[in-house]
């Protein structure tokens, strides 16, 4: 092999240009953010530039903790999304656990069909579902809740119930699309290790037990790791458009601020310090996570 | 695979455990279906049935009002028009970023593999953010123009991943020495070899681009004020949610009973235009099914 290898030219050049397109892609739209980035630490002047604006150090920064709304902010994110991750992480692995004992293929393939396709609908139309499930006036939630002799409810207006929509709606539409990580790797367990627990008579509950969870609990780390890198990453698309000046209180996030101060307010400086923010606590939480995995001997990222 | 029946010993407490996980199971079926069920259902019924509530699974006083309706809409036309050109564009720009960038990665021997790979692989968990990314995009004079949606979104470092990890476990290394030996360069191999035995990733990937231009609106939203390039899930945004706030000042029209007649059509159309917009993913997707496996697997395993 080694032999053979110095027989060819490696062509560094051919298979930089093949991969140009790319490194310029990230450059651009990933690095040039992030040199920009030091606008957090500057009060940007579109005349001025990014490089030629003045210093004003943590100024914004500061002004973001000190804000009326800091304590709020952080609450409804971290709020949303560990309530989010604790209900809806376990739900794909529970899932496919159970649609690995479906004995019959077809069956299981018409299954999985039906539970992917929420996955595809767009959060615009999934936010446009919820609209119109919830309304107090005929909602098909609310009369199946007036059928049953309760009183309607003003979901989407009452504040307290923002938090619990968003999760329960994003159960509904990522659990199905989440078993097929987990799926693929139930399906790569070895058939021998079932048949030998088979033939000692291990029944349907104790093979899950004790060969299908632990065949697949790398991949619940590996997964669990990622998910709490996003943690402030709540998914900002679906937030906003839930979003209405009735239920603010619980529903501005850190990412829905950044645009509203930054995009919406021009304050590019002030929009880019609180995102600046948020990133870095997710990159932190990464590593932290990822350093206790690796101290207990599970798998890690790297 | 193979299922060995002669195994099948099933005890009393695995009779119950089927029983039990059948009926789980049937209880998330339905709790996706009936949804998705009710919304196609209503998309045919009469408003007033609608409005009455008298729908629960089956559409009653079939009509296609809706859909007429959302067919004369004019705005609506051309949001779609608009969707499935970023759609078709935007995929095939990914692919072919992604394709050639997830070969090369997966080329051992390449002398800057190792820097790239960590360059990419950074920007999965750090990313400058909103207003620096809009910054940029204004900078390079990108607002207003459908390369805002486009470019933005070339590339995505999980799919690279994904792409890299199919071809380097699919594509043996003694397949290239034997192309090279005789002569072929990376590109000619890439696109003669390497793009036929990729089909199944390929077309995994192509589903995955299309689905997230398909289905985004936000940077429609930031990027974009001229009406004419707005993709369709702004003009959704518009229907489903934004008059939805409004609906109240409909009453205020003098005629009460045309105002009611409106708001009853509004809803019809609200269900027509979810099933019209998100029908060709949901009939696309289960074609490329049995390939989802195999491209969430690729973007997981390190190497």
């Amino acid at each position: 092999m080694m032999k053979q290898k110095s027989v060819f030219k490696v062509r560094n050049t051919e298979l930089t240009i093949l991969i140009l397109p790319a490194l310029l892609y990230f450059l651009i739209f990933h690095y040039f953010p992030m040199y920009g980035l030091q606008i957090a630490f500057k009060e940007f002047n579109p005349f001025l530039g990014i490089a030629k604006s003045p210093w004003v150090g943590l100024e914004h920064f500061s002004r973001f903790f000190s804000s009326y709304h800091f304590w709020d902010i952080i609450k409804n994110t971290l709020g949303i999304s560990l309530y989010s991750l604790i209900l809806g992480f376990p739900m794909p692995i529970i899932l496919a656990l159970m649609m690995n004992e479906m004995s019959s293929l077809r069956m299981k393939r018409i299954m999985q069909t039906v539970v992917y396709a929420p996955h595809f609908i767009s959060t615009v139309v999934m936010v446009g579902i919820l609209y119109i499930f919830l309304r107090p006036q005929n909602g098909l939630i609310n009369r199946f809740i007036v059928m049953g002799g309760g009183e309607s409810v003003a979901f989407l207006t009452e504040a307290s119930m923002f938090k619990t929509i968003y999760v329960f709606s994003g159960i509904w539409q990522n659990t199905g699309w989440g078993t097929v990580i987990y799926l693929a790797s139930l399906s790569a367990i070895d058939p021998q290790i079932v048949e030998a627990a088979i033939i000692d008579g291990a029944s349907r509950w104790q093979r899950m037990m004790k060969i299908n969870i632990p065949g697949i609990l790398p991949m619940v780390i590996i997964l669990f790791i990622l998910n709490t890198g996003r943690i402030m990453n709540v998914g900002f698309e679906k937030v906003f458009l839930m979003q209405n000046p009735l239920n603010l209180r619980t529903s501005e996030i850190i990412a829905t601020y950044v645009y509203r101060s930054g995009l919406q307010n021009y304050e590019y400086s002030f929009g880019s310090a609180v995102g600046f923010f948020n990133s870095v606590v997710n990159f932190l939480l990464l590593i932290f996570v990822n350093t206790i995995a690796k101290k207990t001997g599970e798998s890690s990222l790297w | 695979m193979v299922r060995r029946t002669s195994f099948k010993k099933e005890t009393a407490q695995d009779r119950v455990f089927i029983a039990i996980n059948s009926i789980l199971l049937a209880v998330v079926f339905l709790s996706v279906a009936y949804p998705l069920l009710f919304i196609l259902s209503a998309s045919i019924s009469s408003p007033d049935s609608l409005y009455r509530g008298e729908v629960w699974l089956f559409p009653k006083a079939i009509t296609f009002e809706g859909y007429t309706r959302v067919m004369a809409n004019k705005e609506i036309w051309m949001g779609y028009r608009n969707t499935v050109f970023y759609t078709v564009f935007g995929t095939l720009i990914n692919l072919s970023v992604i394709i050639p960038c997830g070969y090369v990665l997966s080329r051992k021997e390449y002398r800057f593999r190792t820097p790239i790979t960590i360059l990419f692989t950074f920007t999965m968990f750090f990313s400058g953010g909103l207003i620096p990314t809009y910054l940029v995009v204004d900078s390079l004079g990108l607002i207003n123009t459908v390369w805002a949606l486009l470019l933005p979104r070339a590339a995505n470092m999980v799919y690279i991943i994904i792409a890299r990890t199919y071809i380097k476990s699919n594509i043996h290394d003694s397949l290239w020495e034997s192309a090279a030996m005789d002569g072929c360069i990376h590109t000619r191999f890439l696109l003669q070899i390497v793009l036929p035995l990729s089909k199944p990733i390929i077309a995994v990937l192509a589903l995955f681009c299309g689905v997230i231009h398909w289905n985004s609106y936000f940077n429609a939203l930031i990027y974009l004020s001229n009406r004419e390039l707005v993709p369709l899930q702004l003009i959704l945004r518009e229907i489903l949610i934004i008059n939805d706030m409004g609906a109240s000042e409909m009453m205020s029209i003098d005629d009460a009973q045309i105002a009611a007649r409106m708001l009853r059509l509004k809803d019809l159309v609200k269900y027509a235009v979810m099933v019209v917009s998100a029908l060709p993913l949901l009939v696309a997707y289960p074609f490329l099914q049995k390939y989802f496996a195999t491209g969430v697997m690729m973007g997981a395993i390190k190497g």
